[in-house]
């Protein structure tokens, strides 16, 4: 048995490759609908952050629940993206979907550099060598100067949108948010309905078959690992602009830990698993947050149970129910 | 005195002892993490938490219950392995026949209820715990300074990696476990229990972190997030080395301990990055790892 065996069984009589299912296309639209009338219920700075991580999630997800990959150390691309961002916003002056840009490209090309070298592993070795590269970016962030050490980079303007559009108050900038990260995760969802998808599903379920039927596993592996971190960058970039900082929070190891505990909680390999997980997982951070550690407690305790009693997650146990994939 | 490259010898010996020490630990916490592998195929994630928990157990036992340091020597092993033969009777035993991810993510979750339950009793400050009486003080090497507590370290360090060597390589009991490292089927269909036996690997496995964090808490303070960022520079010298023998985990702990030291004169900005860049480099022309087998 493998992480690919809490994935709901395919549906076997229309290709993967052919369109949106339309249930699919309903829960999207939903979705999107109730995102866009969000900022009237919530705080638009909370919803923000749900959606910051919704991406970051749906990125680490390509990884490990179609790459049947688990990093260890995603919190490099995220927080590398946002110290990127937040300095072009800040410091080059750039307007937000530029800076935001710049720091999807860092976080792409930090991606080639530690998935490259992390590829040569597999299985736990891959999570270990991945988790001590991020904890090396780690103490870079920490030591470099452009990252202002502990005190990260602050009061990073938000400016004004293709240098038309302000987007200081917080209701346009949900909008851009909205945008980013939801086209973030229909891209994705895109990739994983691709051709190349299909190939990566291949290597998961069986590496030795791909590479005698000729794919270039490796390159497979590598370009599947740079899209994963390129976009948990857009979702670090974009969360920089939202909150104007960029700290070592976002690069710390407790972060990569988080985008696992989401995506493992929504159901890893579904569409919409790691979109209810990260909800869930930012929602609880910010009512317990007067409880200090003890929220780093119960995400233990959701990860021991998780991994006991409930390994498809929330949405792949729906999607079981339904008999459909999610 | 002697000079080299203009470092005088009592600064290039004393970072060489602090590496030692480093290596030390090093040591003692890859040969656990190999030892469990070896027979569980899972990476314990909650070792820098069991490490953590050794030497909190130590202080537990000193300030509640005045026991000193030398029992706690032999007590907080036995008492941090107690509740590792407990995690493995309870749940790492259902995760054996799934992905070996599963142990991963299960062993980070225990790792987190465990440092986030210490932080909310005794806060991140760290506790001080004092050197035992008979090893303070130090003696003069002539060259440098050697405190007493802290060549025991290295010296303890040794006698138990190599007494764990030892054991599972010379002895009879050894020759059961690598027997079922290879083939766990094989071995139980001789009438030895398996289950039993992987359940006290693990148990011993935990054990020696927890001799790690005895060892470490007159150094270093005693503070629940002090085994979180030494077993990420850990899961590196593993993968430096390969678990594959338990002989390379040790030689590699130790050697890139005194690496570290070394950078730590001639480079001082590079030395919280050594050891990554020279898994990098590893990982670059040897993937399996300086004493790994390839499988």
């Amino acid at each position: 048995m493998s992480v690919s065996d809490i994935q709901p069984a395919p549906n076997a009589r229309r290709p993967a490759t052919a369109g949106m299912p339309k249930l699919h296309m309903a829960i999207f639209a939903v979705l999107f609908v109730l995102l866009a009338v969000l900022p009237l219920l919530v705080y638009p700075v909370f919803a923000m952050k749900v959606m910051c991580f919704a991406l970051f999630a749906a990125a680490f997800n390509l990884l490990l629940g179609f790459g049947g990959l688990l990093s260890f150390g995603h919190a490099a691309y995220f927080g590398g993206a946002s110290y990127v961002a937040a300095h072009a916003s800040k410091v080059w002056g750039l307007t937000p979907e530029l800076s935001i840009l710049v720091g999807t490209l860092a976080a792409a090309l930090l991606g080639l550099a530690i998935g490259s070298l992390a590829i040569r592993r597999q299985g736990i070795y891959f999570a270990m060598v991945t988790l001590a590269f991020a904890q090396m970016f780690y103490f870079f962030a920490l030591q470099a100067d452009f990252t202002g050490g502990e005190d990260g980079i602050q009061s990073v303007p938000r400016g004004s949108l293709f240098g038309i559009f302000p987007v200081d108050s917080n209701e346009a900038l949900y909008y851009l948010v909205l945008a980013v990260t939801f086209g973030g995760i229909l891209f994705l969802y895109r990739i994983v309905h691709s051709p190349f998808g299909q190939v990566l599903k291949a290597i998961r379920e069986n590496e030795p078959r791909a590479i005698s039927l000729g794919y270039r596993v490796n390159r497979y592996k590598l370009m599947v690992f740079v899209l994963s971190a390129a976009f948990a960058g857009l979702a670090g970039a974009t969360k920089s602009q939202v909150f104007q900082l960029a700290s070592l929070t976002d690069v710390h190891w407790s972060m990569s830990g988080e985008v696992v505990l989401m995506t493992l909680l929504g159901g890893v390999g579904t569409v919409f698993g790691p979109i209810l997980g990260a909800t869930i997982v930012v929602t609880m951070q910010n009512y317990l947050a007067s409880m200090g550690a003890w929220v780093t407690v119960i995400q233990g305790v959701i990860f021991v149970l998780g991994v006991l009693l409930f390994r498809e997650g929330i949405v792949g146990v729906i999607s079981k129910w339904l008999k459909r994939p999610l | 005195m002697f000079e080299l490259l203009g470092i005088p010898p009592q600064v290039l010996m004393g970072q060489l002892l602090l590496g030692l020490i480093n290596g030390s630990f090093y040591a003692v916490l890859s040969l656990g993490l190999a030892v469990i592998f070896g027979l569980l195929n899972i990476i314990n994630f909650s070792h820098g938490a069991q490490y953590m928990l050794g030497a909190f157990v130590a202080w537990m036992l000193l300030e509640y219950l005045g026991i000193n340091y030398w029992w706690a020597l032999i007590l907080v092993p036995v008492i941090v392995g107690a509740t590792g033969v407990v995690l493995e009777k309870l749940a790492l035993r259902r995760l054996y026949h799934l992905d070996h991810l599963y142990g991963l993510l299960l062993t980070f979750g225990v790792a987190l209820i465990i440092q986030g339950l210490f932080r909310n009793y005794y806060g991140i400050s760290g506790l001080p715990y004092s050197i035992p009486s008979q090893l303070s003080g130090g003696q003069n090497l002539g060259f440098m300074f050697l405190p007493n507590y802290r060549g025991w370290v290295v010296v303890a360090s040794v006698v138990v990696c190599f007494g764990t060597w030892f054991v599972i390589e010379k002895t009879r009991l050894g020759a059961y476990l690598r027997a079922a490292t290879e083939n766990p089927t094989l071995v139980g269909a001789f009438g030895i229990n398996v289950p039993l036996m992987i359940m006290l690997t693990y148990g011993f496995g935990v054990a020696l972190a927890g001799f790690a964090g005895v060892l470490a808490a007159p150094i270093y303070s005693v503070n629940p997030n002090m085994g979180a960022d030494l077993i990420i520079v850990v899961f590196a010298v593993v993968v430096i080395g390969g678990m594959g023998s338990i002989m390379g985990a040790i030689v590699t702990g130790f050697g890139l301990g005194v690496i570290e030291g070394l950078t730590k004169v001639f480079y001082p900005a590079g030395s919280a990055v050594v050891i990554f860049v020279i898994m990098a480099i590893v990982l670059m022309i040897k993937p399996e790892g300086l004493f790994g087998r390839n499988n």
